[in-house]
Formats: C-alpha cells, structure tokens, sequence
C-alpha cells in the first residue's frame, strides 16, 4: 500500500451497500485505487441443503436467493428440473409463467429505482418506486397468498390458474405504472445532480464487459444485445414481440436508462400474453413423488438481475445429487473493481447501485 | 440489594408512565437489514405500511443513534460477531425485535452456517414470525414492544442499576 | 430437444479443431442436444479454453461448477470432476467442457483466458478444496479465512462440524 493510502472499510452493515456486503477499499486522497469486495456474511449453505432436499421442496428456497424477484429463481430452477425430467409444460402454464415472471422484472426494476436513487440522495423516488411496487405485490399475494417469496412457479407448470377477475386486476395495474414511472422519469432523467452522479461513472466497454462475465442489464448498458430471453428463448418468450434496450457508454446513467426501458417492455410483454393467453390446463401431470433417472442439466434465464442458471445433476432418487446456481449478481460484482477504480470514493455507492446486486444470491 | 416493590410509589408510577411514554413512541431502529426480510423492512417503512405513524421513520446507520435493534435476515455464523458488536455498540436503553423465522429460530436453514436464532447471541424482547413476516405482522411485533416497553419500570432501573439485568 | 450435428455445423467445426489441437488431451466429444461437449486431460484444459474462445467465438465464460464423486464409481476415478459451460456470443451456441481432478492434484487456473473465472475458482476451492495453478489470489470466498473443512463435499455433514466456525 502507497503511503498516502487509506484502508476503508464499508460493511458489512451500511445502509447502501444492498446488504451484507463489505467491500475493502484502498483509497488515496478521494480517488479509489483498489475495491475487494469480502462475501460470505449471508452464505446460508443453499446449495448443500438442496442435496438433502426432494426437487420439489428445493422450490421455495429458491425465493430466498434474489429476494427481490423470488419468481425469476423459481422460473430458472423448474425450467431445469423439466429438461432434466423431460416434462413438457402446457402452453396456458408457459403464457402464465411470462406474465408472473415479467411481473417479478417490473417489481425487481421499480425497487432498484427506488435503492439506487435513495443510495445518491433522492430519497422519495425510493417511496415512489415502492409504492407502485406494492401494487404488483398485492397482485402476487391475490394470486397465491405471498409478496415476496412467492414461489407460484412450480415444477410442471404454476400453483394456480388465473381467472378473469386477476386477469381484469392485471390489466388495471400495468395501466398505472406508466404514470408512476413517467413521475421517476421526471424527478431524475434531467436532473442535473442525477446527471452529475451518473453520467460518466462507472464506465465499462463492451469487451471487458463480456470476459468479466457481466450479464443483464448493466451488459446492455454498454452495448451488448444479449438477453436469454431473445437468445435461447424458453416458456414460449419467442411468440411474444419485444425489443431489447441498448445502451451506449456503459455508465451508471446508461445502466439505469435501460432498466427503466426494461419497464415499458415488460408493461408491453405482459399485455401482449395475457391478450394471447391460450386455453389450456396450469400444471403438467407430475408425479408426485418425482424420481428422476441419472443425467445433468444446465438451463440459464433472463432475471432481472442477468444470467440465471441452474446445472442440476440426478441421481435416480427423489433428491439431485447436485444443484450448482449460476448466479448473476455474483459475477457481476467481479465488475465492480474495474467499474470503480479511478473513480471517486462517494461514486462507489452510485456504482453499486447501479449493477442492482442481491446478497442472498451472490452468497447463495 | 432487591428492593421490589409491586406497585411503585405514585410520583414514581407517574415519572415511568411519562418516560416509556415518550420511549415507545419514538423509537428509532437500528434496521439490521440482512436478508429477505430487510425488504419487507423497508416495505413497512415505505408510504403504504407508513412506520412514521409510530414514531419509526428514522432509521439509523448508527447503533449509537439507534434504540431499537431489528434483526431482519438470516444470521450467519460470519456475521454474528458483528451483529453482537453492533448490539454493544447500542446505549441503553435498547430492544431488540427478531422478525422473521432465520432471526427467530433459524428459519429454513439448518446448515453449518446459520446462527439457529439470533436470541443466541443477543437477548430479544420480540419475536415476528414469518418468512417473511407481512408488513401488518412486524407492525403488529412492534405494537406488542410497545405495550412490553408501556409495562417496564424505567424509573426503577434508574435507581437499581442492577435492576436492568434482570429486566 | 435434441440437436445433432448436422444442425450445428460450427459446433461439429470447433470439436475438429479441438481434436486437431489437444489430440492426447480430448478424451470424450460430441455434439449433443444442441452443445459441444468434451472430455478434456488436465494438460489440455487450458489450450482447449484459448482455441474456443479465440478462433471459435465462445466468447462468455457461463458457469463452472464442481462435483463430488465421492463413493461413485466411472468419471475417471478422480474425486471431483469440474465442468466448465462456455457460451458463444452473437450466436448462442454452448460448450460444456468437463475435467477430472483429484483430490491431492491442482487444475491450471483459467483466469488467464476468462478473467470471469476468477470467483468461479475461488468458490471451488472454498467449498470443494480444488486447486487452480497461477490463480491470482486463491483463497477462500464465502467461509471464513480460519474455517476448517470444504463444505460441499459429501463427506461434510449439512449441519456442520462442532469446533468449526
């Protein structure tokens, strides 16, 4: 260390540093020289519980990884677990999954709305940004009685089906966020502070990007138009029309910029599957009790958070011998030392914000 | 000494109904924020569940400004030193409400780095459950410390030092 | 469902290359189910990485997990067997890449091709206790520095050992 550095610590308890995150910083004078993130303050041991559990009851722990969009876990997992049981999902089943899942994205992006600014000082966008969150967690616990971990997606298809009342409701919420978003939008888009804190921090080009592993919207952000969803296209994504947003220099205004863009596509997605939303049964017939013969599997999804995948590997019993989780925000915050390096100390919390981590996945 | 009395003096009665009063009314959390429940946390704190008509809204980054400990999350083996050093951090008087089942009781995960409770390393006046507790549920606990603060004798423990050990 | 090769002549191409590059080294390969999958030696790991992500395309470091063979019999008769999962950008084409490792031997770190690698190979050997020569910095990610025991392998009880951290 240089002479006129100084060791910082931040954590593991702070109030931005989105959870139990501690992050060592070297920095000289204000500007940061090195950021080593320290994890493990929430490893809870996920991934060997799962081994002593049956495929299905390994469900509703997969709420517990990216907290903020528990259906995103739920959805990647049980896709997994179907190409490993070869169970196909009725096509009703894969339209309402797309409607929960961009539900979960509309919840997950309006909460870091809110995290990101409160982290830079705007504090009522987080008051906005939950408030219209609450409507859409009133729509899940209307579904199947949870806010948060909902686990509604379940192995062969979903939990309930959905009737016309909560069809109508849907319809009546997505029908507001816009006016809640254009309320962000205005408070922050051009605001010179916001622009001041964002614009230009953070920066990082698509070719890092790519071999730092760094997926979702933060990889958008600079430029790169990869989303599984238009990818490998799974649960019938491929009969919906959307676009995918782009962003251009990679900062934290960018990666913001997108989310907000991700919000409109998701209002447009859920709309378009609910107009199209075939007639049909909600669940497969799975067994009940669910043996699955020796083999692996890898299926990855587009959270809101980036690339989630599963590798699950069988073992003839009701139980996997292993689940491995690819977990987005855990390769992205490998980003965050290049991302901040050069930068001002007070950026680092803009930064964090902006790559939209969750703890419970990157320490699983 | 052990002086207890089973109803204090009137001026005393008085002076404690004032102080715990006043205490339950502006509590100020030191929201530990770890895990899952964290959001629902913030949720209650947010415009709908509104926590400030409680007297909670200031949340503090500090456990020297704070007086209420909310241990929202899963408590790991890792993290517990620092939960307990943030715990001594905290001027008396303080509380401590556990919300949701990891911080009661260790939740849903039995593994080999899960503190089964944080009651293990720091004494708790309440206990949400829930996985996660609804935001109505932790008001709900937060109601139930305020009535358990309405019935505590401050004054006593003003006078017998050793009176708040045994609280 | 599954692709063949046919449907997949660039995948079909890059295992031809692999074979031309690491003869010795590729013990296994195919193009199952839409994904190159191969068998690699320990020596070949490494040059397989370079020649995929540099004349191939997989330009995406995906996952990398580990797994325990403790009281199995088949995948080369070494403990832990370690699974790579490449992805092609633009493209979307995958590659699985899977070596056997034992418990006292070390794997070349693939920091140095995929710098994504480099929690991946922190995780492994926090909770499997697998090497990676030329890691920049190899130590444990989620336990703590003092912890004894590799919590995910099969011989290590879920609840944990009494004395641990």
């Amino acid at each position: 260390m240089a002479f006129n550095e100084i060791e910082l610590n931040m954590g593991p308890q702070h109030p931005s540093t989105h959870g139990v995150l501690r992050l060592k910083l070297a920095v000289d004078n204000e500007v940061v020289v090195r950021v080593e993130p320290v994890l493990g303050y929430l490893h809870r041991g996920m991934e060997k519980l799962w081994e002593s559990l049956t495929y299905v009851q390994v469900v509703p722990l997969t709420d517990r990884l990216d907290y903020l969009a528990s259906l995103s876990n739920n959805l990647a997992y049980v896709l997994t677990v179907e190409k490993l049981a070869g169970i196909e999902v009725p096509r009703r089943a894969r339209y309402i999954r797309i409607v929960l899942a961009e539900l979960q994205r509309l919840a997950s992006h309006l909460a870091w709305a809110g995290f990101m600014a409160n982290d830079i000082g705007a504090m009522s966008v987080l008051l906005y940004g939950f408030e219209a969150r609450e409507e859409i967690l009133d729509l899940f616990e209307a579904y199947c009685g949870a806010r948060l971990t909902v686990h509604g997606i379940r192995i062969g298809g979903v939990v309930q089906d959905l009737d016309a009342a909560l069809v109508s409701r849907i319809r009546t919420v997505l029908s507001r966020i816009p006016k809640r978003l254009a309320d962000i939008r205005a408070l922050l888009d051009e605001n010179r502070i916001w622009k001041e804190r964002t614009v230009g921090i953070g920066p990082i080009t698509a070719a890092d990007a790519i071999d730092l592993g760094l997926t979702g919207p933060a990889l958008r952000a600079s430029g790169v138009a990869w989303d599984m969803r238009k990818d490998v296209p799974y649960s019938s994504y491929d009969e919906i029309d959307f676009e995918v947003p782009l962003g251009r220099n990679g900062d934290c205004y960018d990666r913001y910029l997108v989310r907000l863009e991700e919000i409109c596509q998701s209002i447009r997605i859920v709309g378009q599957a609910l107009d199209g939303l075939p007639e049909g049964e909600h669940m497969a017939k799975v067994p009940r009790a669910l043996r699955i013969p020796p083999a692996e599997a890898y299926h990855a999804i587009e959270a809101p958070k980036g690339v989630l995948g599963f590798t699950i590997r069988s073992n003839g019993t009701d139980k996997p011998e292993r689940v491995k989780m690819r977990s987005p925000s855990f390769v992205n915050l490998q980003s965050l030392e290049h991302m901040c390096v050069g930068c001002l100390f007070p950026d680092v919390v803009g930064i964090l914000g902006s790559l939209d981590i969750v703890l419970g996945e990157i320490d699983k | 000494m052990t002086e207890t009395f089973e109803r204090p003096p009137f001026l005393l009665a008085k002076a404690d109904a004032f102080i715990t009063w006043a205490q339950k009314n502006s509590l100020w959390p030191f929201g530990s924020g770890l895990a899952c429940c964290a959001i629902e946390m913030i949720a209650t704190a947010a415009a709908r569940y509104d926590i400030a008509r409680f007297g909670m809204e200031l949340f503090r980054a500090s456990p020297r400004q704070a007086d209420l400990f909310i241990v929202a999350g899963t408590v790991t083996n890792k993290m517990a030193p620092v939960l307990r050093r943030l715990w001594d951090q905290m001027p008396d008087p303080k509380w401590c409400l556990a919300m949701g089942n990891c911080a009661v009781c260790g939740g849903p995960f039995p593994s080999y780095s899960v503190l089964q409770g944080v009651d293990k390393i720091i004494p708790v006046d309440v206990y949400v459950a829930g996985c996660p507790p609804t935001p109505q549920g932790l008001i709900h606990g937060l109601m139930v410390l305020q009535e358990k603060i309405a019935r505590s004798h401050p004054t006593k423990e003003i006078l017998d030092p050793d009176a708040r050990d045994r609280r | 469902m599954p692709e063949t090769g046919a449907e997949r002549p660039e995948l079909l191409q890059a295992l031809a290359a692999l074979s031309g590059r690491v003869p010795a080294g590729l013990l296994e390969g195919a193009v199952e189910d839409g994904e190159l999958r191969v068998r690699l030696g320990n020596e070949a790991l490494i040059p397989a990485l370079r020649l995929l992500k540099d004349e191939h395309g997989f330009s995406f470091f995906e996952d990398m997990a580990v797994f325990d063979n403790l009281g199995q019999a088949g995948e080369g008769g070494r403990r832990f067997t370690v699974v790579y999962r490449l992805y092609m950008f633009p493209g979307a084409r995958r590659a699985r890449l899977a070596v056997d490792v034992g418990e006292e031997e070390s794997l070349p770190s693939a920091v140095p091709v995929y710098r994504a690698a480099d929690w991946a190979e922190r995780e492994a050997f926090d909770m499997f206790g697998v090497r990676f020569d030329g890691h920049p910095g190899l130590r444990r990610i989620y336990m703590p520095d003092d912890f004894e025991g590799h919590p995910l392998r099969k011989d290590f009880p879920l609840a944990g050992r009494t004395g641990g951290v």
